[in-house]
Protein backbone atom coordinates (compact mmCIF):
# COMPACT_ATOMS: atom_id res chain seq x y z
CA UNK A 1 0.00 0.00 0.00
CA UNK A 2 1.29 2.73 -0.91
CA UNK A 3 1.51 5.94 1.29
CA UNK A 4 0.29 8.55 -1.14
CA UNK A 5 -2.90 6.36 -1.61
CA UNK A 6 -3.02 6.33 2.17
CA UNK A 7 -3.14 9.78 2.56
CA UNK A 8 -5.51 10.80 -0.78
CA UNK A 9 -7.83 8.29 0.61
CA UNK A 10 -7.43 10.41 4.17
CA UNK A 11 -8.00 13.97 2.14
CA UNK A 12 -11.21 12.37 0.62
CA UNK A 13 -12.80 11.51 3.97
CA UNK A 14 -11.79 14.78 5.76
CA UNK A 15 -13.31 16.54 3.08
CA UNK A 16 -16.33 14.48 2.87
CA UNK A 17 -17.16 14.39 6.32
CA UNK A 18 -16.29 18.07 6.83
CA UNK A 19 -18.73 19.55 9.88
CA UNK A 20 -18.00 16.39 11.73
CA UNK A 21 -13.86 16.88 11.01
CA UNK A 22 -14.20 20.51 12.56
CA UNK A 23 -16.06 19.60 15.38
CA UNK A 24 -13.89 16.89 16.18
CA UNK A 25 -11.44 19.40 16.07
CA UNK A 26 -13.02 21.73 18.37
CA UNK A 27 -13.92 19.22 21.14
CA UNK A 28 -10.42 17.76 21.17
CA UNK A 29 -8.94 21.59 21.11
CA UNK A 30 -11.24 23.09 24.17
CA UNK A 31 -10.70 19.51 25.96
CA UNK A 32 -7.14 19.51 25.82
CA UNK A 33 -6.63 23.46 26.24
CA UNK A 34 -8.25 22.59 29.81
CA UNK A 35 -5.77 19.31 30.75
CA UNK A 36 -3.43 22.28 29.77
CA UNK A 37 -4.31 24.51 31.83
CA UNK A 38 -4.28 22.44 35.14
CA UNK A 39 -1.39 21.17 33.78
CA UNK A 40 0.30 24.69 34.00
CA UNK A 41 -1.39 25.58 37.06
CA UNK A 42 0.08 22.67 39.06
CA UNK A 43 3.63 23.90 37.12
CA UNK A 44 3.07 26.96 38.90
CA UNK A 45 2.59 26.05 42.38
CA UNK A 46 5.83 24.31 41.88
CA UNK A 47 7.08 27.27 40.69
CA UNK A 48 6.21 29.45 43.32
CA UNK A 49 7.11 26.38 45.59
CA UNK A 50 10.82 27.36 45.37
CA UNK A 51 13.87 25.08 46.62
CA UNK A 52 13.26 25.21 49.64
CA UNK A 53 8.92 25.00 50.47
CA UNK A 54 8.47 21.06 50.45
CA UNK A 55 11.50 20.92 52.68
CA UNK A 56 11.26 23.29 55.46
CA UNK A 57 8.40 25.25 57.06
CA UNK A 58 10.99 28.31 58.95
CA UNK A 59 13.47 30.41 56.97
CA UNK A 60 15.81 32.47 59.81
CA UNK A 61 17.08 35.40 57.65
CA UNK A 62 20.20 36.37 59.01
CA UNK A 63 21.63 40.54 58.63
CA UNK A 64 22.98 41.37 56.04
CA UNK A 65 24.95 44.68 55.43
CA UNK A 66 22.09 46.80 54.99
CA UNK A 67 19.13 45.32 57.15
CA UNK A 68 16.86 47.46 59.14
CA UNK A 69 15.87 45.08 61.45
CA UNK A 70 15.80 45.39 65.27
CA UNK A 71 18.82 43.05 65.47
CA UNK A 72 20.51 43.72 62.72
CA UNK A 73 22.00 47.62 63.83
CA UNK A 74 25.26 46.41 63.86
CA UNK A 75 25.80 44.86 60.11
CA UNK A 76 25.97 41.74 58.90
CA UNK A 77 25.85 38.95 60.70
CA UNK A 78 28.96 37.29 62.77
CA UNK A 79 30.97 34.21 62.40
CA UNK A 80 30.39 33.93 66.25
CA UNK A 81 26.55 35.11 66.03
CA UNK A 82 25.64 32.37 63.21
CA UNK A 83 27.41 29.67 65.42
CA UNK A 84 25.04 30.97 68.20
CA UNK A 85 22.25 30.18 66.46
CA UNK A 86 23.12 26.70 64.69
CA UNK A 87 24.16 25.77 68.02
CA UNK A 88 20.96 26.76 69.84
CA UNK A 89 18.68 25.34 67.01
CA UNK A 90 20.60 22.09 68.13
CA UNK A 91 20.08 22.73 71.50
CA UNK A 92 18.35 20.43 74.19
CA UNK A 93 15.38 23.39 73.99
CA UNK A 94 14.69 23.56 70.60
CA UNK A 95 15.43 19.87 69.83
CA UNK A 96 11.70 18.48 70.38
CA UNK A 97 10.35 20.83 68.19
CA UNK A 98 12.80 21.14 65.14
CA UNK A 99 12.75 18.15 62.70
CA UNK A 100 16.39 19.16 61.09
CA UNK A 101 17.90 22.39 59.97
CA UNK A 102 20.44 23.31 57.25
CA UNK A 103 22.10 26.71 56.79
CA UNK A 104 21.94 28.22 53.00
CA UNK A 105 24.96 30.48 52.52
CA UNK A 106 24.42 33.73 50.04
CA UNK A 107 25.97 31.47 47.44
CA UNK A 108 23.34 29.15 47.91
CA UNK A 109 20.69 31.67 47.86
CA UNK A 110 21.60 32.26 44.64
CA UNK A 111 21.57 29.48 43.12
CA UNK A 112 18.40 28.67 44.13
CA UNK A 113 16.83 32.11 43.45
CA UNK A 114 17.98 31.58 39.91
CA UNK A 115 16.18 28.44 39.78
CA UNK A 116 13.37 29.79 40.71
CA UNK A 117 13.14 33.25 39.21
CA UNK A 118 14.50 31.86 35.70
CA UNK A 119 11.53 33.06 33.61
CA UNK A 120 12.23 36.84 35.50
CA UNK A 121 14.65 39.34 34.50
CA UNK A 122 15.61 39.67 38.15
CA UNK A 123 17.83 36.21 37.87
CA UNK A 124 20.17 37.99 35.57
CA UNK A 125 20.90 41.52 38.15
CA UNK A 126 20.86 40.30 41.69
CA UNK A 127 23.80 39.22 42.76
CA UNK A 128 24.89 37.09 45.97
CA UNK A 129 25.36 39.70 47.89
CA UNK A 130 22.06 41.00 48.10
CA UNK A 131 20.47 37.81 49.63
CA UNK A 132 20.22 36.84 52.80
CA UNK A 133 21.78 33.88 54.36
CA UNK A 134 19.48 31.97 56.04
CA UNK A 135 19.15 28.74 58.54
CA UNK A 136 15.75 26.45 57.12
CA UNK A 137 14.13 25.01 59.67
CA UNK A 138 12.01 22.04 59.15
CA UNK A 139 9.19 21.70 62.16
CA UNK A 140 8.35 18.24 63.49
CA UNK A 141 4.85 19.94 64.09
CA UNK A 142 4.56 23.04 61.68
CA UNK A 143 1.50 24.42 63.96
CA UNK A 144 4.28 25.17 66.55
CA UNK A 145 6.17 28.18 64.17
CA UNK A 146 5.58 30.33 66.82
CA UNK A 147 7.74 29.44 69.51
CA UNK A 148 10.25 28.70 67.13
CA UNK A 149 10.04 32.80 65.87
CA UNK A 150 9.95 33.41 69.79
CA UNK A 151 12.69 31.96 69.80
CA UNK A 152 14.86 33.07 67.24
CA UNK A 153 13.14 36.54 66.77
CA UNK A 154 15.49 38.17 69.53
CA UNK A 155 18.65 36.49 68.82
CA UNK A 156 21.23 39.25 67.23
CA UNK A 157 22.07 38.87 63.81
CA UNK A 158 18.69 37.41 63.09
CA UNK A 159 16.78 39.67 60.71
CA UNK A 160 13.28 38.32 60.37
CA UNK A 161 11.80 34.44 61.11
CA UNK A 162 9.64 33.56 57.96
CA UNK A 163 6.63 30.95 58.30
CA UNK A 164 6.82 30.88 54.02
CA UNK A 165 3.65 28.30 54.18
CA UNK A 166 1.28 30.83 55.35
CA UNK A 167 0.93 33.21 52.78
CA UNK A 168 1.22 30.45 49.83
CA UNK A 169 -0.89 27.46 51.14
CA UNK A 170 -4.18 30.13 50.54
CA UNK A 171 -2.72 30.84 46.89
CA UNK A 172 -2.08 27.39 46.37
CA UNK A 173 -5.86 26.00 47.54
CA UNK A 174 -7.18 28.50 45.22
CA UNK A 175 -4.49 27.43 42.13
CA UNK A 176 -5.66 23.73 43.43
CA UNK A 177 -9.67 24.47 43.52
CA UNK A 178 -9.11 25.82 40.04
CA UNK A 179 -7.22 22.65 38.58
CA UNK A 180 -9.87 20.53 39.76
CA UNK A 181 -12.27 22.82 38.19
CA UNK A 182 -10.37 22.48 35.12
CA UNK A 183 -9.60 18.82 35.65
CA UNK A 184 -13.08 17.87 35.74
CA UNK A 185 -14.43 20.21 32.91
CA UNK A 186 -11.81 18.03 30.75
CA UNK A 187 -12.55 15.28 31.43
CA UNK A 188 -16.16 15.74 30.73
CA UNK A 189 -14.97 17.28 27.33
CA UNK A 190 -12.52 14.03 26.74
CA UNK A 191 -15.58 11.78 26.88
CA UNK A 192 -16.75 13.94 24.18
CA UNK A 193 -14.11 14.05 22.42
CA UNK A 194 -13.83 9.98 22.09
CA UNK A 195 -17.69 9.95 21.25
CA UNK A 196 -17.43 12.38 18.79
CA UNK A 197 -14.11 10.79 17.07
CA UNK A 198 -16.26 7.19 17.39
CA UNK A 199 -19.36 8.52 15.63
CA UNK A 200 -17.44 11.11 13.19
CA UNK A 201 -15.21 7.77 11.86
CA UNK A 202 -18.48 6.09 11.92
CA UNK A 203 -20.33 8.24 9.46
CA UNK A 204 -17.38 8.37 7.44
CA UNK A 205 -16.97 4.80 7.29
CA UNK A 206 -20.69 5.03 6.11
CA UNK A 207 -20.14 7.53 3.62
CA UNK A 208 -17.27 5.90 2.27
CA UNK A 209 -18.87 1.98 1.89
CA UNK A 210 -18.22 1.53 -1.44
CA UNK A 211 -14.67 2.02 -1.77
CA UNK A 212 -14.34 -0.27 1.29
CA UNK A 213 -16.60 -2.71 -0.43
CA UNK A 214 -14.30 -2.87 -3.15
CA UNK A 215 -10.90 -2.39 -1.34
CA UNK A 216 -12.49 -5.67 0.60
CA UNK A 217 -12.64 -7.36 -2.65
CA UNK A 218 -9.90 -6.90 -4.54
CA UNK A 219 -8.05 -8.05 -1.55
CA UNK A 220 -7.08 -4.93 0.28
CA UNK A 221 -5.23 -5.48 3.94
CA UNK A 222 -6.35 -5.01 7.19
CA UNK A 223 -4.42 -2.22 7.65
CA UNK A 224 -4.71 -0.66 4.32
CA UNK A 225 -8.47 -0.36 5.10
CA UNK A 226 -8.22 0.95 8.34
CA UNK A 227 -5.43 2.70 8.20
CA UNK A 228 -7.51 6.54 6.41
CA UNK A 229 -10.15 6.36 9.07
CA UNK A 230 -7.52 6.00 11.94
CA UNK A 231 -5.64 8.84 10.62
CA UNK A 232 -8.65 10.76 9.55
CA UNK A 233 -9.25 10.92 13.64
CA UNK A 234 -5.59 11.37 14.31
CA UNK A 235 -5.47 14.22 12.28
CA UNK A 236 -8.39 15.81 13.29
CA UNK A 237 -7.14 15.41 17.17
CA UNK A 238 -3.69 16.61 15.94
CA UNK A 239 -5.46 19.60 14.41
CA UNK A 240 -6.73 20.07 17.79
CA UNK A 241 -4.15 19.89 20.47
CA UNK A 242 -1.96 21.93 18.08
CA UNK A 243 -4.88 24.74 18.48
CA UNK A 244 -4.67 23.91 22.03
CA UNK A 245 -1.38 24.58 22.86
CA UNK A 246 -0.95 27.50 20.55
CA UNK A 247 -3.67 28.87 22.81
CA UNK A 248 -1.73 28.27 25.77
CA UNK A 249 1.27 29.16 24.79
CA UNK A 250 -0.47 32.67 23.80
CA UNK A 251 -2.04 32.72 27.16
CA UNK A 252 0.97 32.67 28.34
CA UNK A 253 2.40 34.50 26.63
CA UNK A 254 0.31 37.80 26.99
CA UNK A 255 -1.52 37.47 30.36
CA UNK A 256 1.31 35.85 32.47
CA UNK A 257 4.76 37.10 31.18
CA UNK A 258 3.51 40.37 29.71
CA UNK A 259 1.22 41.63 32.45
CA UNK A 260 1.42 39.54 35.81
CA UNK A 261 4.88 38.70 35.42
CA UNK A 262 5.48 42.72 35.32
CA UNK A 263 2.85 43.51 38.16
CA UNK A 264 3.90 41.34 40.83
CA UNK A 265 7.82 41.08 40.16
CA UNK A 266 8.97 39.09 43.40
CA UNK A 267 6.74 35.85 42.26
CA UNK A 268 7.84 33.53 40.16
CA UNK A 269 5.93 32.71 37.18
CA UNK A 270 5.80 29.88 34.58
CA UNK A 271 6.82 31.09 30.90
CA UNK A 272 6.55 29.88 27.42
CA UNK A 273 9.39 27.06 28.17
CA UNK A 274 6.41 25.43 30.82
CA UNK A 275 4.27 25.01 27.42
CA UNK A 276 6.45 23.58 25.35
CA UNK A 277 7.15 20.64 28.11
CA UNK A 278 3.10 20.61 28.57
CA UNK A 279 2.50 20.66 25.03
CA UNK A 280 4.04 17.26 23.65
CA UNK A 281 1.75 15.26 26.22
CA UNK A 282 -1.24 17.03 25.45
CA UNK A 283 -0.97 15.94 21.57
CA UNK A 284 0.23 12.55 22.48
CA UNK A 285 -2.81 12.26 24.43
CA UNK A 286 -4.98 13.51 21.94
CA UNK A 287 -3.25 11.78 19.23
CA UNK A 288 -3.62 8.24 21.35
CA UNK A 289 -7.44 8.83 22.50
CA UNK A 290 -8.79 9.65 18.87
CA UNK A 291 -6.53 6.68 17.52
CA UNK A 292 -8.09 4.30 20.12
CA UNK A 293 -11.86 5.51 19.59
CA UNK A 294 -11.22 4.93 15.82
CA UNK A 295 -9.75 1.71 16.00
CA UNK A 296 -12.63 0.72 18.58
CA UNK A 297 -15.29 2.33 16.42
CA UNK A 298 -14.59 0.01 13.13
CA UNK A 299 -13.84 -2.79 14.29
CA UNK A 300 -17.34 -2.85 14.85
CA UNK A 301 -18.43 -0.85 11.91
CA UNK A 302 -15.46 -1.91 8.96
CA UNK A 303 -15.58 -5.18 7.87
CA UNK A 304 -12.74 -6.59 6.73
CA UNK B 1 -8.78 -24.95 -9.11
CA UNK B 2 -11.88 -24.37 -7.00
CA UNK B 3 -13.42 -27.75 -5.38
CA UNK B 4 -15.96 -28.10 -2.22
CA UNK B 5 -16.34 -31.11 -0.50
CA UNK B 6 -19.57 -31.99 1.30
CA UNK B 7 -19.66 -28.30 2.43
CA UNK B 8 -22.91 -27.40 4.04
CA UNK B 9 -24.14 -23.92 4.94
CA UNK B 10 -26.56 -23.32 7.66
CA UNK B 11 -27.29 -19.84 8.51
CA UNK B 12 -28.31 -19.75 12.02
CA UNK B 13 -31.91 -18.34 11.57
CA UNK B 14 -32.05 -16.68 15.12
CA UNK B 15 -29.30 -14.67 14.88
CA UNK B 16 -30.80 -13.90 11.08
CA UNK B 17 -33.80 -12.70 12.00
CA UNK B 18 -34.72 -9.93 10.58
CA UNK B 19 -31.53 -8.91 9.56
CA UNK B 20 -31.82 -10.28 6.08
CA UNK B 21 -34.22 -12.09 4.45
CA UNK B 22 -33.24 -15.57 5.42
CA UNK B 23 -30.45 -16.55 3.02
CA UNK B 24 -30.14 -20.31 1.46
CA UNK B 25 -27.86 -22.68 2.77
CA UNK B 26 -25.80 -25.52 0.80
CA UNK B 27 -26.49 -28.88 1.50
CA UNK B 28 -23.76 -31.20 1.14
CA UNK B 29 -22.42 -29.80 -2.02
CA UNK B 30 -19.16 -31.74 -3.60
CA UNK B 31 -18.25 -30.45 -6.75
CA UNK B 32 -14.62 -29.62 -8.58
CA UNK B 33 -14.19 -26.48 -11.00
CA UNK B 34 -10.83 -27.01 -12.92
CA UNK B 35 -8.38 -24.20 -13.87
CA UNK B 36 -9.34 -22.26 -17.18
CA UNK B 37 -12.82 -23.59 -17.02
CA UNK B 38 -15.90 -21.74 -17.87
CA UNK B 39 -18.51 -22.44 -15.82
CA UNK B 40 -22.72 -20.96 -15.35
CA UNK B 41 -24.13 -21.18 -11.87
CA UNK B 42 -28.04 -21.28 -12.59
CA UNK B 43 -30.96 -21.94 -10.10
CA UNK B 44 -33.93 -19.93 -8.69
CA UNK B 45 -33.64 -17.28 -6.62
CA UNK B 46 -32.31 -18.77 -3.16
CA UNK B 47 -31.26 -21.86 -4.55
CA UNK B 48 -27.68 -21.37 -3.15
CA UNK B 49 -25.90 -19.65 -5.59
CA UNK B 50 -24.76 -16.32 -3.61
CA UNK B 51 -23.82 -18.86 -0.89
CA UNK B 52 -21.07 -20.49 -2.75
CA UNK B 53 -19.70 -17.48 -4.32
CA UNK B 54 -19.53 -15.95 -0.63
CA UNK B 55 -17.93 -19.08 0.20
CA UNK B 56 -15.15 -18.98 -2.47
CA UNK B 57 -14.08 -15.63 -1.56
CA UNK B 58 -14.15 -16.29 2.38
CA UNK B 59 -17.14 -13.75 2.81
CA UNK B 60 -18.97 -16.30 4.75
CA UNK B 61 -17.10 -19.99 6.25
CA UNK B 62 -18.90 -23.09 5.53
CA UNK B 63 -20.15 -25.02 8.73
CA UNK B 64 -19.68 -28.23 7.03
CA UNK B 65 -17.24 -29.81 4.97
CA UNK B 66 -14.19 -27.95 3.10
CA UNK B 67 -14.02 -25.16 0.07
CA UNK B 68 -10.32 -25.20 -1.26
CA UNK B 69 -9.52 -22.36 -3.88
CA UNK B 70 -6.12 -22.74 -5.39
CA UNK B 71 -5.38 -25.66 -3.53
CA UNK B 72 -5.81 -23.98 0.04
CA UNK B 73 -9.13 -25.42 2.51
CA UNK B 74 -10.15 -21.39 2.65
CA UNK B 75 -11.55 -21.83 6.07
CA UNK B 76 -7.49 -22.47 7.42
CA UNK B 77 -6.57 -19.22 6.02
CA UNK B 78 -5.80 -17.06 9.07
CA UNK B 79 -7.71 -13.94 8.63
CA UNK B 80 -4.88 -11.73 7.89
CA UNK B 81 -4.28 -13.75 5.18
CA UNK B 82 -7.80 -13.36 3.55
CA UNK B 83 -6.66 -10.10 1.49
CA UNK B 84 -4.46 -12.00 -0.04
CA UNK B 85 -7.04 -14.67 -1.04
CA UNK B 86 -8.67 -12.58 -2.40
CA UNK B 87 -6.17 -10.48 -4.74
CA UNK B 88 -6.61 -14.11 -6.48
CA UNK B 89 -10.01 -13.34 -7.02
CA UNK B 90 -12.19 -11.02 -9.38
CA UNK B 91 -15.48 -10.22 -8.87
CA UNK B 92 -17.99 -8.48 -10.84
CA UNK B 93 -21.74 -7.51 -9.47
CA UNK B 94 -24.93 -7.03 -11.33
CA UNK B 95 -24.78 -3.58 -9.86
CA UNK B 96 -21.41 -2.69 -11.39
CA UNK B 97 -20.27 -0.62 -8.34
CA UNK B 98 -18.10 1.69 -9.74
CA UNK B 99 -17.08 4.55 -8.00
CA UNK B 100 -18.88 7.63 -9.27
CA UNK B 101 -16.89 10.47 -8.37
CA UNK B 102 -13.55 8.38 -10.09
CA UNK B 103 -13.42 7.97 -13.80
CA UNK B 104 -12.96 4.95 -16.27
CA UNK B 105 -9.10 4.93 -15.54
CA UNK B 106 -9.64 5.78 -12.03
CA UNK B 107 -11.83 3.43 -11.34
CA UNK B 108 -9.53 0.56 -13.19
CA UNK B 109 -6.76 1.93 -11.16
CA UNK B 110 -8.29 1.75 -7.87
CA UNK B 111 -7.81 -1.51 -7.56
CA UNK B 112 -4.30 -1.73 -8.63
CA UNK B 113 -3.62 0.58 -5.90
CA UNK B 114 -5.39 -0.63 -3.19
CA UNK B 115 -2.88 -3.51 -3.75
CA UNK B 116 -0.39 -1.13 -3.34
CA UNK B 117 0.84 -1.20 -7.65
CA UNK B 118 3.21 1.64 -8.60
CA UNK B 119 2.27 4.62 -10.60
CA UNK B 120 4.22 3.07 -13.35
CA UNK B 121 2.61 -0.23 -13.73
CA UNK B 122 -0.47 0.92 -13.40
CA UNK B 123 -0.04 3.50 -16.44
CA UNK B 124 1.49 0.28 -17.99
CA UNK B 125 -1.71 -2.27 -17.22
CA UNK B 126 -4.58 -0.32 -17.32
CA UNK B 127 -4.84 0.45 -20.94
CA UNK B 128 -4.00 -3.17 -21.73
CA UNK B 129 -7.06 -3.89 -19.55
CA UNK B 130 -9.37 -1.31 -21.08
CA UNK B 131 -8.34 -2.71 -24.35
CA UNK B 132 -9.17 -6.25 -23.10
CA UNK B 133 -12.88 -4.95 -22.29
CA UNK B 134 -13.27 -2.70 -24.95
CA UNK B 135 -13.11 0.44 -23.84
CA UNK B 136 -10.42 2.09 -25.40
CA UNK B 137 -10.31 5.47 -25.49
CA UNK B 138 -12.63 6.14 -22.68
CA UNK B 139 -10.57 6.63 -20.00
CA UNK B 140 -11.38 10.09 -18.72
CA UNK B 141 -15.11 9.25 -18.65
CA UNK B 142 -17.20 9.22 -15.47
CA UNK B 143 -19.29 6.52 -15.04
CA UNK B 144 -22.67 8.06 -15.44
CA UNK B 145 -21.93 9.12 -18.81
CA UNK B 146 -21.40 5.37 -19.50
CA UNK B 147 -23.96 2.75 -20.71
CA UNK B 148 -24.94 -0.01 -18.40
CA UNK B 149 -23.00 -2.36 -20.86
CA UNK B 150 -19.75 -0.34 -20.94
CA UNK B 151 -20.00 0.62 -17.04
CA UNK B 152 -20.54 -3.47 -16.55
CA UNK B 153 -17.33 -3.78 -18.79
CA UNK B 154 -15.58 -1.19 -16.64
CA UNK B 155 -16.36 -3.36 -13.86
CA UNK B 156 -15.00 -6.26 -15.54
CA UNK B 157 -11.54 -4.31 -16.26
CA UNK B 158 -11.24 -3.37 -12.56
CA UNK B 159 -12.16 -7.41 -11.32
CA UNK B 160 -9.32 -8.23 -13.61
CA UNK B 161 -6.41 -5.56 -12.98
CA UNK B 162 -4.70 -7.53 -10.86
CA UNK B 163 -4.83 -10.75 -12.58
CA UNK B 164 -6.35 -12.96 -10.64
CA UNK B 165 -7.01 -16.63 -11.59
CA UNK B 166 -10.32 -16.76 -10.59
CA UNK B 167 -12.99 -14.56 -11.59
CA UNK B 168 -16.89 -14.62 -9.99
CA UNK B 169 -19.64 -13.06 -11.55
CA UNK B 170 -22.76 -12.32 -9.77
CA UNK B 171 -25.65 -12.22 -12.27
CA UNK B 172 -23.37 -9.85 -14.55
CA UNK B 173 -25.96 -9.46 -17.45
CA UNK B 174 -28.71 -9.14 -14.95
CA UNK B 175 -29.32 -5.12 -15.66
CA UNK B 176 -28.33 -5.49 -19.61
CA UNK B 177 -30.41 -5.72 -22.21
CA UNK B 178 -29.83 -8.88 -24.43
CA UNK B 179 -28.26 -7.04 -27.21
CA UNK B 180 -25.09 -5.61 -24.38
CA UNK B 181 -25.09 -8.84 -22.41
CA UNK B 182 -23.95 -10.73 -25.35
CA UNK B 183 -21.16 -8.10 -25.39
CA UNK B 184 -19.91 -8.76 -21.90
CA UNK B 185 -19.89 -12.53 -22.63
CA UNK B 186 -18.15 -12.24 -25.48
CA UNK B 187 -15.60 -9.98 -22.59
CA UNK B 188 -16.13 -12.77 -20.07
CA UNK B 189 -15.16 -15.54 -23.15
CA UNK B 190 -12.01 -13.38 -23.85
CA UNK B 191 -11.20 -13.59 -20.44
CA UNK B 192 -11.10 -17.03 -19.75
CA UNK B 193 -9.84 -17.33 -23.50
CA UNK B 194 -6.37 -16.45 -21.35
CA UNK B 195 -6.54 -18.99 -19.00
CA UNK B 196 -8.83 -17.27 -16.22
CA UNK B 197 -11.11 -19.28 -14.25
CA UNK B 198 -14.95 -18.08 -14.67
CA UNK B 199 -17.19 -18.80 -12.56
CA UNK B 200 -20.76 -17.00 -13.67
CA UNK B 201 -23.94 -17.21 -11.34
CA UNK B 202 -27.06 -16.48 -13.96
CA UNK B 203 -30.56 -16.05 -14.40
CA UNK B 204 -29.96 -15.56 -18.15
CA UNK B 205 -31.47 -18.30 -19.90
CA UNK B 206 -30.39 -17.46 -23.74
CA UNK B 207 -26.81 -16.82 -22.64
CA UNK B 208 -26.50 -20.31 -20.89
CA UNK B 209 -28.02 -21.72 -24.00
CA UNK B 210 -26.03 -19.93 -26.51
CA UNK B 211 -23.07 -20.41 -24.52
CA UNK B 212 -22.65 -24.55 -24.22
CA UNK B 213 -20.55 -24.14 -20.98
CA UNK B 214 -20.48 -25.76 -18.01
CA UNK B 215 -23.83 -25.74 -16.04
CA UNK B 216 -23.76 -26.40 -12.29
CA UNK B 217 -27.97 -25.95 -10.99
CA UNK B 218 -28.80 -25.60 -7.82
CA UNK B 219 -31.87 -25.97 -6.05
CA UNK B 220 -32.04 -25.58 -2.26
CA UNK B 221 -29.08 -25.62 -1.76
CA UNK B 222 -28.14 -29.06 -3.66
CA UNK B 223 -27.04 -29.50 -7.04
CA UNK B 224 -29.29 -30.96 -9.20
CA UNK B 225 -27.49 -31.30 -12.54
CA UNK B 226 -23.91 -30.73 -13.93
CA UNK B 227 -23.10 -30.92 -17.45
CA UNK B 228 -20.05 -30.04 -19.41
CA UNK B 229 -21.77 -28.11 -22.19
CA UNK B 230 -25.86 -27.59 -20.68
CA UNK B 231 -28.50 -25.43 -20.76
CA UNK B 232 -30.52 -23.38 -18.84
CA UNK B 233 -32.77 -26.06 -17.95
CA UNK B 234 -33.23 -29.27 -19.10
CA UNK B 235 -36.12 -30.45 -17.84
CA UNK B 236 -39.62 -28.94 -17.00
CA UNK B 237 -42.69 -30.75 -15.86
CA UNK B 238 -45.28 -31.78 -17.54
CA UNK B 239 -48.67 -33.07 -16.75
CA UNK B 240 -49.77 -36.10 -18.94
CA UNK B 241 -53.37 -36.62 -19.86
CA UNK B 242 -53.91 -39.30 -17.19
CA UNK B 243 -52.83 -37.26 -14.73
CA UNK B 244 -49.54 -38.59 -13.92
CA UNK B 245 -46.82 -36.07 -13.72
CA UNK B 246 -43.19 -36.23 -14.56
CA UNK B 247 -40.01 -34.58 -16.00
CA UNK B 248 -39.36 -34.33 -19.23
CA UNK B 249 -36.28 -32.72 -21.78
CA UNK B 250 -37.24 -28.91 -22.24
CA UNK B 251 -38.24 -28.51 -26.16
CA UNK B 252 -36.97 -24.99 -26.78
CA UNK B 253 -38.57 -24.36 -29.82
CA UNK B 254 -41.56 -23.86 -28.08
CA UNK B 255 -40.71 -23.37 -24.73
CA UNK B 256 -38.14 -20.79 -24.66
CA UNK B 257 -37.87 -17.49 -26.61
CA UNK B 258 -36.47 -17.78 -29.76
CA UNK B 259 -32.67 -18.80 -30.16
CA UNK B 260 -32.20 -15.63 -31.91
CA UNK B 261 -32.05 -13.11 -28.75
CA UNK B 262 -29.38 -10.29 -30.71
CA UNK B 263 -33.09 -8.85 -31.90
CA UNK B 264 -34.96 -9.59 -29.09
CA UNK B 265 -34.84 -6.05 -27.42
CA UNK B 266 -36.85 -6.46 -24.35
CA UNK B 267 -39.17 -3.37 -23.99
CA UNK B 268 -38.42 -2.19 -20.24
CA UNK B 269 -34.70 -2.30 -20.20
CA UNK B 270 -33.38 1.04 -18.71
CA UNK B 271 -29.71 0.04 -18.70
CA UNK B 272 -28.81 3.44 -18.15
CA UNK B 273 -30.60 4.73 -14.91
CA UNK B 274 -29.18 1.85 -13.12
CA UNK B 275 -26.90 2.96 -10.13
Amino acid sequence: MKLGFILGEVGTGLRRNLSMVVSVVLVTFISLTFVGTAALMQMQITQMKGYWYDKVQVAIYLCGEHNEGTNCAEGAVTADQRGEIDSMLGSAAVKPYVDNFEYESKDQALTHFREQFENSSMSETVTADQLPESFRVSLVDPEKYQIIKELFSSMDGVDVVVDQRELLEKIFSIINIASFVAIGIAGVMILCAVLLVGTTIRLSAYLRRRETGIMRLVGASKSSLQLPFVLEGVISALIGALLACGVLWAAVRFLIDDKLALEYKDTAFISTGEVFLVAPWLILLGVVLAGVSSLVTLRRYLKV
Amino acid sequence: MIRFENVTMVYDQKSRLGSENARPGLDDVSIEIDRGDFAFLVGASGSGKSTFLRLILREIVATGGSVHVAGQNVARIPSWRVPKLRRGIGVVFQDFRLLPQKNVFENVAFAMQVVGESRSAIRDHVPEVLKLVGLEGKEKRQPDELSGGEQQRVAIARAIANKPQILLADEPTGNLDPATSVGIMNVLDRINQNGTTVLMATHDDGIVNSMRRRVVELSLGKIMRDESAGEYTSMIPVINQDGTRELRQADHSTWHKPSDRSQAFAPFDTEDDMP
